[in-house]
């Protein structure tokens, strides 16, 4: 086992429980930080996929500007314990966490074990995904082959902007 | 090397443990973070498709799906900070006017 | 002229509708009854110009076809709004027309102060529109929507008391009487109807030219022409009143005694008679439905005259009468004497037309009072009523030379001459009772001591009245001219005046020459001796004793039980044909089939809407997770298909 997966296992490990944590613990600020220990064990999964632009962004707008508003939020509706989750759970909730982990099982059995020729032949990096990762080259595609979905991008942001402005401030009747 | 079914799996894992967190959570908020969990997850695969085929496309869309997730995360937190505003509580359970 | 045609339709119409939307308002009757009068007065007169248009050209071109405008196109079905005007349709225009002009007029005095004044004229208005169509149609369609049409003015006019009482069987108020001819009417519509759909069938056409025209190139006795005939048949026995289908008639009597001189003698009923004369050339091909025909109009006249001499009030003996008249009709049409039997329509017209009206006078004198044996003596009082009415009931009775002796001899002549004796023997014995029937009824009505409550004052008509009377009385003595046979010297300008339109049917027929003069003028003798027995009978034995019935019914009980209940026929309908359905609609049909079947189907959809619902709301939580939920087991279900495809 070469030392590149065992750097994948420990990140995945970290990613999968700390989800798996965050979904099950009752006071949200846990909740919030479990999450942002996934993002981070995520931005290092993308450096094993040498993707450094995106596992920068990763750590910048997620861990760092969404989540700080989640706990910001948190922390401005003084949220108390849920409860025990025990209490939460219902006949319908097994059988919703029966149905999710159903297609877990099926996502798996599709991907994983019957994956087929196309998914087999990508046991190797291309060659070039180090130069794609890379600020340069995210660059250059996002200004040339990407400039209007990017400019797009700006106008959706804008209008999430305005639209949370109003949410936010107008009382509703 | 890895091969990309290691990847695929733990997206799929992330991803069902974000759809059972807003299956059964009740809390608007941790609802909220399950749904940026499974964007996250939906993210691994991009990257590693984006690696593995030697295209930056995918990573194009990891951008576009971050700004995308950027202006939930604003819009999605005020209509919390609304709801609580309104009815006291982020309990969905409280929060059924969807049926008539 | 013949372009005018139209016209004769359209005063009618307008007459209708200027009384039927402002009649109300108007409140003034001279001018509703003025309005309703006039426009037939006026179609009357375009009739005339017409007619004389007519006198004055060749025989072979007087028939005409006046296309309005396309009514009905739908692939090789086409039916035009056309009015066909030859020798036929004008004659029975001008009858109509003319005495249903003298009826509106009698109308006027007659329906004084009633308060549905305005509605009657109405009525009348739309009556004559639609026998009008009847007559001039020169399609089966368009006769059908004035057989229909006069069919639902009998209706109206005959439940126009529709808050008055009127007994029968089955029958309680005059609207139960307007049921019972439509229900019976709509018997015979239907049978119409299959014959119409038949000759379509058969002919690929609706047109009478055209029918005719296919009928000359079919053999006699053929099967297709039998059943159209005989259902066309059948449907003039309900509108003509004859076995099996008379029963509505005698009850139509619940209308205004002007409504049963008009609709229920004059005209309505003789349109089977009309229509059957139209098809002549079909039923020419049908010598089987001609016997029918015949067998049918001779036991429908002797039947309604045994029945008509034990009835009691003026206006059923009248009625009885009627259906009796027009089994004559149906006799000589039988035989092939298409000619004696429109001619008969015409004379029928005049005196049946005067003796309802008559009727109509003495009723109105005797205030509403229509028992026979509660009048009498009325002659001093209205004279000119009774003068007409005595020169009518000699008329029908056949007496020479006033108009019924010359068609009614017409008639029973071509019975025994191209028929048989048999036929000719009913007819002679219907003629017999008839006689003695009508007499009994002006004996027992005018003659003798008054026999009315002394709180009565009968008092003569108004002029309005009694010119009509005069008029048709007179008519009733000169009508029979225009039909007087070879043998006493006449022209007979009727049968020469109907020749062309009869001409193919009696060409098909191939009936033989008569010249045995002998023979006839000993029938004609025989007729003559028969109306006078039978009339010096009915006078003699009712002026001696007013109560002749009651001694007579204690000698002969049953057999006048049995006609003054009419042979029980309503009873035996009732029983056999009425009950049974009844009973099926309320038990079967509605006990079972409605409740259980259609309102099952119809709750039933209901429930299992319902239930559905129920089961389908429960998904519908409103919890945002639930939905969420529905998406991953879609999810799962698309996976799972990918697996197994």
């Amino acid at each position: 086992m070469s030392s590149e997966m065992i750097v994948f296992f420990i990140l995945a490990a970290v990613a999968a429980i700390s989800g798996i944590l965050m979904i099950t613990r009752a006071n949200p600020v846990n909740s919030a930080l479990l999450l942002i220990l996934n993002f981070i064990s995520l931005a290092g999964i993308y450096l094993t996929l040498n993707a450094q632009f995106v596992a920068i962004i990763q750590i910048l707008v997620y861990a760092g500007a969404i989540m700080v508003l989640v706990l910001f939020v948190i922390m401005l509706l003084n949220l108390q314990d849920e409860g025990p989750l025990r209490e939460e759970l219902s006949k319908r909730h097994y059988a919703n966490v029966f149905f999710a982990l159903a297609v877990l099982a099926l996502i798996i059995e599709v991907l994983g074990w019957q994956g087929g020729e196309t998914l087999n032949a990508m046991q190797q990096m291309a060659p070039n995904a180090v130069q794609n990762g890379m600020v340069q080259n995210i660059g250059d595609v996002l200004f040339t082959s990407y400039v209007f979905p990017f400019e797009v991008t700006s106008i959706l942001l804008l209008a999430a902007m305005i639209g949370a402005v109003v949410l936010a401030k107008k009382r509703f009747p | 090397m890895i091969p990309i079914h290691y990847y695929l799996i733990l997206s799929a894992v992330m991803f069902i443990t974000g759809v059972v967190g807003v299956l059964t959570r009740r809390n608007a908020i941790i609802i909220f973070m399950c749904i940026e969990l499974m964007l996250n997850s939906v993210n691994l695969t991009f990257v590693a498709f984006s690696s593995y085929l030697g295209n930056a496309t995918g990573q194009m869309f990891v951008f576009f799906v971050m700004a995308v997730a950027a202006a939930e995360a604003a819009v999605g937190l005020a209509i919390v900070i609304a709801l609580f505003r309104n009815k006291q509580t982020v309990n969905i359970n409280d929060v059924n006017i969807l049926k008539w | 002229m013949h372009q005018y045609v139209g016209l004769i339709v359209l005063f009618p119409l307008i007459g209708l509708f200027i009384n039927g939307l402002f009649g109300r308002k108007i409140k003034n009757e001279k001018l509703i009854g003025s309005i309703g009068s006039g426009a037939v007065g006026l179609s009357f007169l375009v009739a005339i110009g017409i007619f004389v248009e007519m006198l004055g050209m060749p025989a072979e071109e007087r028939g005409s076809v006046v296309t309005l405008f396309t009514w009905i196109a739908a692939g090789s079905f086409k039916v035009s709004a056309a009015y066909q005007i030859d020798q036929l349709s004008i004659f029975m225009t001008l009858v109509v027309t003319g005495v249903g002009f003298l009826i509106h007029v009698y109308s006027i005095g007659y329906m004084h102060g009633d308060r549905g004044f305005w509605r009657f004229f109405t009525y009348l208005n739309l009556f004559i529109f639609a026998m009008l169509n009847l007559v001039l149609a020169d399609n089966y369609l368009l006769m059908f929507l004035g057989w229909e049409g006069v069919g639902l003015c009998s209706y109206l006019l005959i439940g126009f008391w529709y808050d008055k009482k009127f007994d029968g069987v089955g029958i309680t108020w005059t609207g139960d009487a307007g049921n019972k001819a439509f229900w019976v009417n709509r018997i015979g519509d239907f049978a119409f109807m299959i014959g119409m759909f038949l000759i379509f069938k058969e002919f690929g056409s609706l047109t009478f030219n055209e029918v005719m025209g296919g009928a000359e190139n079919l053999a006699v006795g053929n099967s297709n022409v039998f059943w159209i005939t005989l259902l066309l048949f059948i449907g003039a026995t309900g509108k003509s009143a004859q076995i099996p289908l008379f029963i509505w008639l005698p009850d139509a009597m619940a209308g205004p005694t002007p409504v049963s001189a008009l609709i229920h003698a004059a005209t309505m009923v003789t349109a089977g008679v009309y229509m059957v004369a139209r098809n002549s050339a079909l039923y020419a091909l049908a010598p089987d439905t001609m016997m029918v025909v015949a067998v049918v109009g001779a036991l429908t006249a002797i039947m309604a005259a045994s029945i008509g001499i034990a009835q009691n009030d003026i206006k059923k003996v009248l009625a009885y009468s009627t259906v009796s008249q027009l089994g004559y009709m149906f006799l000589a049409l039988g035989v092939g004497a298409f000619t004696a039997g429109i001619f008969h329509v015409m004379t029928h017209a005049f005196f049946k037309a005067c003796l309802f009206l008559g009727s109509g006078s003495v009723i109105h004198a005797m205030h509403e009072e229509q028992d026979i044996r509660h009048m009498g003596g009325l002659k001093k009082v209205m004279p000119k009523t009774y003068w007409t009415f005595l020169i009518s009931s000699f008329a029908i009775a056949g007496f020479p030379p006033l108009a019924g002796f010359f068609s009614k001899d017409e008639i029973l002549w071509k019975a025994f001459a191209d028929g048989s004796g048999v036929l000719w023997a009913i007819g002679a014995l219907a003629a017999l009772m008839t006689a003695f029937y009508m007499l009994r009824m002006v004996t027992l009505t005018f003659e003798g001591e008054p026999r009315w409550a002394a709180d009565k004052h009968p008092h003569e008509s108004p002029s309005s009245m009694t010119i009509p009377l005069i008029v048709l009385a007179a008519l009733a003595v000169v009508g029979g001219f225009i039909g007087v046979p070879a043998v006493l010297g006449g022209g007979n300008a009727i049968h020469q005046w109907l020749h062309p339109v009869f001409a193919q049917a009696e060409k098909t027929m191939a009936l033989p020459e008569h010249h045995n003069h002998a023979l006839e003028y000993a029938l004609m003798a025989i007729s003559v001796a028969i109306a006078i027995s039978g009339a010096w009978f009915g006078y003699r034995m009712f002026k001696k004793d007013p109560e002749a019935d009651g001694r007579i019914s204690s000698k002969l009980g049953f057999i006048y039980n049995l006609l003054s209940n009419k042979y029980y026929v309503d009873e035996g309908y009732d029983g056999a044909i009425v009950q049974p359905v009844v009973k099926t609609s309320d038990r079967f049909l509605f006990g079972f089939f409605d409740v259980r079947i259609i309102d099952g189907i119809v709750n039933g959809s209901a429930s299992l809407t319902a239930w559905v619902s129920r089961l389908m709301r429960t998904a519908q939580s409103g919890v945002v997770q639930n939905y969420a939920a529905l998406i991953v087991v879609g999810t799962l279900i698309v996976l799972g298909l990918i697996i197994i495809g």
